[in-house]
């Protein structure tokens, strides 16, 4: 599943791929912010910082067994950091339909397109 | 797809000549129908893996094939060590040794249909499935390892399973040169709370029946009768093999340039197999192939203990668990001689011909069971690996339907309640905790896993035995 994100800055990008991430599992309206945790990664390049921020995601998502909707990303060079807001996951509400396995390099792409950044890739689920 | 682009060998082989740097052609196995529709990234990503160092013969795509991450997903590259021949991590995937499982019930139709609605409450309370369940066995640090070192072995002699259920996993149930030590501590975190869990996505577990045989002869080596009730579960090595494929990936194309590789597409990223890196990852990727099986050797015991609960009469014994995302050494015949590859199979089954000593011995003169999984709904089917197999793909066969239709536009065409409703109304129960999961993964969301298997069948990958079709079905 692919996912793209479009800010106004770099760092907006990420966090709306982020919120799209969310939506391939469930309604990002039915996640609550009530909880948030810190994310840290570092990689040479980034379209590959942008791959290693959503596995970071992805790896929350699984062993906190949670749901994120707000994002706060700062880019500082090769490093990130990030505050993540969401819930534990509740099969009731949330009605997960798909776990993200991780996400890939493919249609990887991290770039500055006229006026706003986009980043993007592809999910799997 | 643009058939100008390939040279039709046969009616189900089509060729794609080297070109630019490709080392090999590339070979597709399809039907002109299955061609005409295919995506056409599958020529520009088996092009891709034909470019990769020490590949043997050829690329090859199955035809379920369809557009993975690097490799397409219905891939099979096989690799020699001795002449630069590389592993690749994207070349297995996230999902390590997810594969397919069938257990015979010793029932038949009539005997399950009273009690059909039980089987799919019990069923669906009691195997954990979809994002967020955990399974009821907790692994500490030591456990887990043994558990990545014993696969489906480990699973046994704790009590998930008998001995005999082992002689009907590949490699025995337990796949040598697994190095727990490679397998970081975030993927062991993401797997300690999920063994015996089935996962989500187009993961499941369903009561089957079998419709129609194909080779009596076979079906009765299987131990398969029409009206039989199977039952096949379909899952993989869980968040486990997910971190590691996330944790290889990474590692392989930061250091590809070191090795001199240069990649087509950074999906691809590998290392050769005399490498550190391509050393670290085979332990630990083995380490994974042993997760997976493990996990549904567990799933295997608590449907066990769900159907002695409901229909004590039955007696679930293994007919065969099969592979579809991994790399493994094999001896294969090349240009009349024996050479040790690393073949790896992405969305491909290991098909086994007759006599063939890894297939179980009392299967042997039939060829390996090869488990093809369709779409929720439609239909499954058992195949058998053939002797011609060998020569045409390194002896692999398809492994599904594969997708005709993306997750989204899946959602905009279906309900998942009207899905679950359509289905009831024909025998078919489905269970889920995600209706959106269930639209989803409607029937029609895949491609027509009967017209895959007869090019299969065709193409000489494999040999059709029966079609099963599915009475309940738990989905992730």
């Amino acid at each position: 599943m692919g996912i793209r994100g479009f800010g106004a800055t770099e760092a907006e990008a990420f966090e709306q791929a982020a919120l799209a991430m969310t939506a391939v599992v469930t309604d990002i309206e039915a996640v609550v912010a009530r909880e948030v945790i810190t994310i840290e990664c570092e990689s040479p390049d980034h379209e590959l910082l942008f791959a290693d921020w959503l596995n970071s995601l992805i790896y929350e998502m699984s062993t906190r067994k949670m749901l994120f909707r707000r994002f706060s990303v700062r880019l500082e060079g090769a490093r990130l950091h990030a505050q993540a807001w969401g819930e534990r996951v509740d099969p009731v509400r949330h009605h997960p339909a798909v776990e993200i396995k991780g996400a890939t390099y493919t249609e990887l792409r991290v770039a500055r397109e006229r006026e706003q950044w986009v980043a993007q890739t592809v999910v799997d689920v | 797809m643009d058939l100008t682009l390939f040279t039709r060998r046969s009616e189900f082989e089509w060729e794609i000549p080297m070109q630019g740097a490709m080392r090999v052609p590339a070979v597709i196995y399809a039907s002109e129908a299955l061609m005409r529709e295919m995506d056409s990234k599958v020529h520009e990503q088996a092009v891709n893996v034909a470019k990769l160092p020490g590949i043997v013969k050829a690329s090859y795509a199955m035809p379920d094939a369809h557009w993975g991450y690097g490799f397409p997903i219905g891939g099979v590259a096989a690799f020699d060590p001795d002449e630069g021949g590389v592993v690749s991590a994207g070349g297995v995937g996230f999902d390590i040794s997810c594969g397919v499982r069938c257990l015979r019930t010793g029932l038949t139709r009539p005997d399950i249909m009273r009690d059909q609605n039980l089987l799919a409450e019990a069923l669906y309370t009691r195997i954990p499935a979809g994002m967020g369940s955990t399974g009821l066995i907790h692994l500490n640090a030591d456990e887990m390892d043994a558990m990545l070192t014993g696969g489906a072995k480990w699973a046994v002699d704790g009590g998930w399973g008998v001995p005999e259920d082992l002689e009907r996993v590949e490699e025995h149930g337990q796949m040598l040169g697994a190095k727990p030590a490679n397998v970081s501590e975030h993927a062991k975190k993401r797997q300690r709370d999920e063994m015996g869990t089935l996962g989500s996505g187009n993961h499941y577990l369903e009561v089957q029946e079998v419709t129609t045989l194909f080779d009596e002869r076979i079906a009765r080596i299987f131990g398969l009768k029409q009206g039989d009730v199977v039952v096949m579960i379909h899952c993989g090595s869980r968040g486990l093999g997910h971190q590691i494929g996330t944790d290889f990936l990474k590692r392989m194309a930061v250091a590809a340039g070191q090795y001199g590789i240069t990649l087509p597409d950074r999906e691809l990223a590998c290392a050769p197999i005399h490498s550190d890196l391509g050393k670290e990852y085979l332990g630990a990727m083995r380490a994974a192939i042993n997760c997976a099986l493990a996990n549904r050797q567990i799933l295997t015991h608590l449907v066990r203990k769900v159907f002695a609960d409901i229909l004590p009469s039955a007696q679930l014994s293994l007919l065969y668990d099969v592979s579809h995302n991994t790399c493994k050494v094999e001896e294969h015949r090349v240009n009349g001689g024996s050479r040790k590859l690393y073949v790896h199979r992405k969305g491909a089954t290991r098909a086994f011909g007759p006599g063939h000593p890894d297939v179980p011995e009392a299967l042997r003169e039939a060829g390996q069971p090869v488990l093809i999984g369709g779409s929720m709904g439609t239909g499954s089917y058992v195949l058998a690996g053939t002797a011609e197999s060998e020569a045409l793909a390194f002896s692999s066969a398809c492994h599904g339907a594969g997708r005709a239709m993306s997750r989204h536009q899946a959602l905009r065409t279906w309900k998942g309640r009207q899905v679950v409703d359509e289905l009831a109304a024909r025998g078919i129960l489905i269970r889920s905790p995600s209706m959106r999961g269930v639209a989803e993964e409607a029937p029609n969301a895949y491609k027509d896993v009967t017209a895959v298997v007869d090019a299969a069948a065709a193409a000489g990958l494999a040999r059709k035995v029966a079609r099963v079709e599915p009475l309940v079905c738990i989905k992730g």
